[in-house]
């Protein structure tokens, strides 16, 4: 988030797009419902489901998966026309504006053409620019429907062009919020968890950045950027990945297009998974071994709000189970190599002095409410939110960014719109959240389909169904309802006895590598 | 601003009530419907106190302070007024202390403490009391309710789940959910929070009862494991079975502000799993076996090394965590850039 969870509270309008929020990020939806409840904030809801937030809406609006470029866009020529954009910002904080003004005021995206594309209404869109474009100050909400597209990156740059001419960035009560979907997913793309970046966003091609490491790890780098996720599984699957050693994760469940990560993971030489469980991951493995919880240890976690937070040791863990970092260090060691942490916070003082966003977030500093980066130094009180004043590169740059359709749409063999996400009672994969079994009683498998889809194909509430894809085939108890748009059916993907991940497209963002799970094309037939 | 507290003089600012200032200062007024989240209520009366120039006895938890403002909570007719009040909460309801989840923990026994009531003069409460335990984590005993009203702020004005009210009338008054309905079968959410607000016995977490008492249980905090928004809990736990039993929200987070969802605040039953792994395995001929650590690290090393000098860095990858600290993904990214030799590191954060 490049803004606060404390600011909600502040923005005349919110705009959720993208997010099942009070499913997925409850606590959030609750200081959302509090402002429009208890201040003056309007909501407006864009969704091909309707969440239970669109009840707290000033608008809802079910959009077609996948158009969400074309919506936005939208918005922005809506607000482009009637002069509701923030002049002075735009003039004085951002760049390429003409070029931007230019594509986005072309008439393929008035409300009336967008309307035939995303299926709202053209009086509707009209409505949403005028309440969003007209606001003070507009926050805007998103968490996987946005980014898991094949167009997942110019989704993100749509929402931030929409944020930059409304001058909704870098000020309280705005910004652009990605709602971060796991504990410490913040923090684990913080820490260099990604193949192109050290600690703190630092490029792995960047000269200066690569001397800095191998001096403070006394060591050779590579320079060239490594593979994604989506691409490791592809390379175990044709051979040019050979070991993969995966660290408390389930890609068995989580990834794409499950038939082809399972002969992935049978091809791979060499695997090993460190987790709490032997996973449906673990399954495949050569080598696990036992990690130790969250309650087991000392550390800390970010928060989507870029906020480091402390987690404490609360209980031992069980005998023969040791914390990750001792785990990494062993094998380091076995290695030949010279590993001395001697306690979690020698690993702290390390994440201090390389991360400039992190200098100031020390052990002795974040207290009991924890410091939000960028904090680059003991004296700085952290960060609530992001581009006051100036963005990080200087100008904001505008780009407007051109309606593409999904990857996969329906046809006459898959004449539904699949799209996938999470229940409120249990969490990614299960891993967790299905050793609770009054969590398994609230919130089983299902697939969401409309009453309309539901009566044409005679299937009745509860019925277990077959629902497949062009990769392969499950079988879930259906939801009749209508809170899904007809034509657009919905499957949670936290169940190995379901796993919507057998059916989802592996396809890509070419840049993001981010698959497009919230779009492919299904069919669902009766059992019986 | 300075104002006198039984004589005695503390620092206020504008816009603090007398109950603040007071419970700021360590000195104890009963009070049952006030919570700092929920805000003045002004119902319940057991707050009452005798302001210098006011006529007649002010409810403290609403009452504004002034500068040198005289407050008496220790008088006579400020303790029999306070008593009374008191007295009728515990005579309205089955208010049996001796296995009550919240007995230790309970405001209406703290205020029976400190004005001394050892027995509820009337005993007007039916004996024929239903309680609801349709719901998945909470007991709702309705025979222990004070209508405080604490849960339905919580409920829809805090969490804003919109699913507690209200119902019936007078003597009859009860919380309801929805129209009336078992909790279990209402439109709640089961975040808890009304679990966390009430002073009482009255809404339970079910899976600990009989699990322990509160003083016999260390409270830590720290952060949830579940999605992204970074829920500080208070985790309350056995010691002697080093067992986690509750998990309550911490009310002056800045993330959360007390609020849990259902799966922070119960489902926390894999940390004590029996299905957790307590030794490494190796896996033989398609069939996994217990190893010792010695064993599995050295084979990993072994193997990682031998790939890595066959098919050179690259053609190993890691994946990284999302539900592990930073410390330890700073460790693995390390361990795969500096051991390894490549950057094909990665982690779940576009799944």
């Amino acid at each position: 988030m490049t803004n606060d969870i404390a600011g909600i509270k502040k923005a005349d309008v919110i705009l959720i797009i993208g997010s099942d929020t009070s499913a997925a990020h409850p606590v959030i939806a609750a200081r959302i419902k509090q402002a429009v409840r208890e201040g003056n904030s309007k909501l407006i809801v864009i969704d091909p489901k309707r969440i239970v937030m669109a009840d707290y809406a000033e608008i809802y609006a079910a959009h077609r998966p996948g158009t969400d470029v074309a919506v936005m866009n939208c918005m922005m020529h809506e607000i482009l026309k009637n002069g509701w954009e923030d002049k002075e910002y735009v003039e004085s904080r951002l760049e390429g504006f003409e070029e931007f003004k230019t594509e986005i005021m072309n008439d393929k995206y008035s409300p009336e053409n967008i309307a035939k594309i995303s299926g709202i209404k053209a009086d509707t869109l009209r409505a949403i620019a005028k309440l969003f474009g007209q606001a003070k100050t507009a926050s805007l909400f998103y968490a996987m429907g946005i980014t898991q597209h094949t167009t997942g990156r110019d989704n993100v740059w749509t929402t931030a062009n929409l944020q930059m001419i409304c001058g909704n960035l870098g000020v309280e009560g705005g910004g652009v919020n990605p709602l971060r979907g796991q504990s410490n997913v913040q923090g684990a793309c913080d820490m260099g968890g990604l193949p192109n970046v050290y600690p703190g966003y630092q490029n792995v091609t960047l000269p200066a950045i690569q001397e800095k490491f191998e001096k403070a790890w006394n060591c050779k780098l590579d320079n060239k950027v490594g593979i994604t996720i989506t691409e490791m599984i592809d390379g175990a699957y044709d051979g040019s990945v050979k070991a993969i050693y995966v660290m408390g994760e389930n890609p068995f469940l989580s990834d794409p297009d499950q038939t082809h990560v399972i002969k992935a993971f049978e091809r791979v030489d060499f695997m090993v998974v460190q987790d709490m469980f032997i996973t449906e991951t673990a399954e495949f493995a050569d080598v696990i071994l036992p990690a130790a919880a969250y309650a087991e240890k000392d550390g800390h976690f970010t928060n989507t709000e870029r906020r480091v937070q402390r987690i404490n040791k609360i209980i031992e863990p069980p005998k023969g189970v040791k914390n990750d970092w001792e785990i990494i260090q062993l094998i380091a060691n076995a290695m030949g190599s010279d590993w001395n942490y001697q306690t979690v916070r020698d690993i702290t003082q390390e994440i201090n002095a390389l991360t400039p966003s992190y200098a100031g977030i020390t052990w002795e500093r974040v207290g009991r409410t924890g410091l939000q980066w960028p904090c680059p130094n003991t004296e700085h009180p952290g960060t609530p939110y992001l581009h006051k004043e100036k963005f990080a590169r200087g100008k904001g740059l505008l780009s407007a960014k051109a309606f593409q359709e999904p990857d996969e749409l329906p046809d006459e063999e898959y004449p539904l719109i699949l799209t996938t996400g999470r229940v409120l009672q249990q969490f990614h994969t299960g891993t967790m959240s299905r050793k609770t079994q009054g969590l398994n009683n609230l919130a089983g498998p299902m697939v969401m389909i409309s009453v309309e889809d539901a009566e044409r194909l005679g299937i009745s509430n509860s019925e277990v169904v077959s629902i497949s894809t062009r990769r392969g085939e499950i079988t879930a108890p259906a939801f009749v309802t209508k809170r899904i748009s007809t034509g657009v059916i919905y499957i949670p993907f936290h169940y190995k006895e379901s796993p919507a991940n057998r059916l989802t497209n592996p396809a890509i963002d070419p840049i993001a590598k981010i698959p497009e799970y919230k779009v492919c094309a299904a069919k669902i037939r009766k059992i019986s | 601003m300075i104002v006198y507290l039984n004589g005695k003089a503390y620092e206020a600012s504008p816009g603090e009530t007398v109950l603040q200032v007071a419970l700021r200062n360590h000195l104890y007024i009963p009070h049952l419907c006030f919570h700092e989240k929920t805000g003045k209520a002004a119902k319940c009366r057991a707050c009452v106190v005798e302001v210098e120039g006011m006529p007649g006895l002010k409810t403290s938890c609403n009452q504004p302070v002034t500068e040198g403002m005289k407050v008496t909570t220790n008088s006579k007719q400020v303790l029999d007024a306070q008593r009374l009040v008191v007295d009728l909460a515990l005579s309205s309801g089955r208010h049996d202390c001796l296995a009550c989840e919240q007995n230790g923990n309970c405001e209406l026994q703290d205020a029976a403490y400190y004005l001394g009531i050892t027995k509820p003069s009337f005993q007007l409460y039916d004996d024929n009391y239903e309680i609801d335990d349709s719901s998945e984590f909470i007991v709702v005993d309705r025979s222990k309710c004070i209508s405080c009203g604490r849960c339905i702020v919580g409920c829809n004005h805090t969490v804003v789940n919109e699913v507690l009210n209200y119902g019936n009338r007078g003597y009859e008054t009860k919380i309801v959910f929805d129209t009336d309905l078992p909790m279990g079968s209402s439109t709640c959410v089961q975040c808890g929070e009304c679990v966390q607000l009430c002073p009482v016995g009255c809404i339970i977490d079910k899976r600990t009862i009989g699990a322990g008492r509160t003083w016999e249980l260390d409270k830590v905090e720290t952060v949830c494991p579940y999605c992204g928004v970074g829920c500080k809990l208070e985790v309350h736990i056995d010691r002697t079975q080093d067992k986690i039993i509750r998990i309550t929200g911490v009310e002056d987070s800045p993330t959360n502000n007390g609020m849990l969802c259902v799966k922070g605040r119960y489902g926390f039953d894999f940390v004590n799993s029996e299905e957790r792994l307590t030794s490494p395995m190796i896996k033989e001929n398609g069939k996994f076996r217990e190893a010792s650590w010695e064993e599995a690290i050295a084979l990993v090393a072994s193997k990682f090394t031998s790939i890595k000098d066959e098919f050179g860095s690259d053609s190993i990858v890691g994946l990284a965590s999302a539900k592990v600290t930073n410390e330890e993904n700073f460790a693995f990214q390390k361990f795969i850039r500096k051991e390894v030799g490549t950057n094909n590191v990665d982690h779940c954060a576009r799944l």
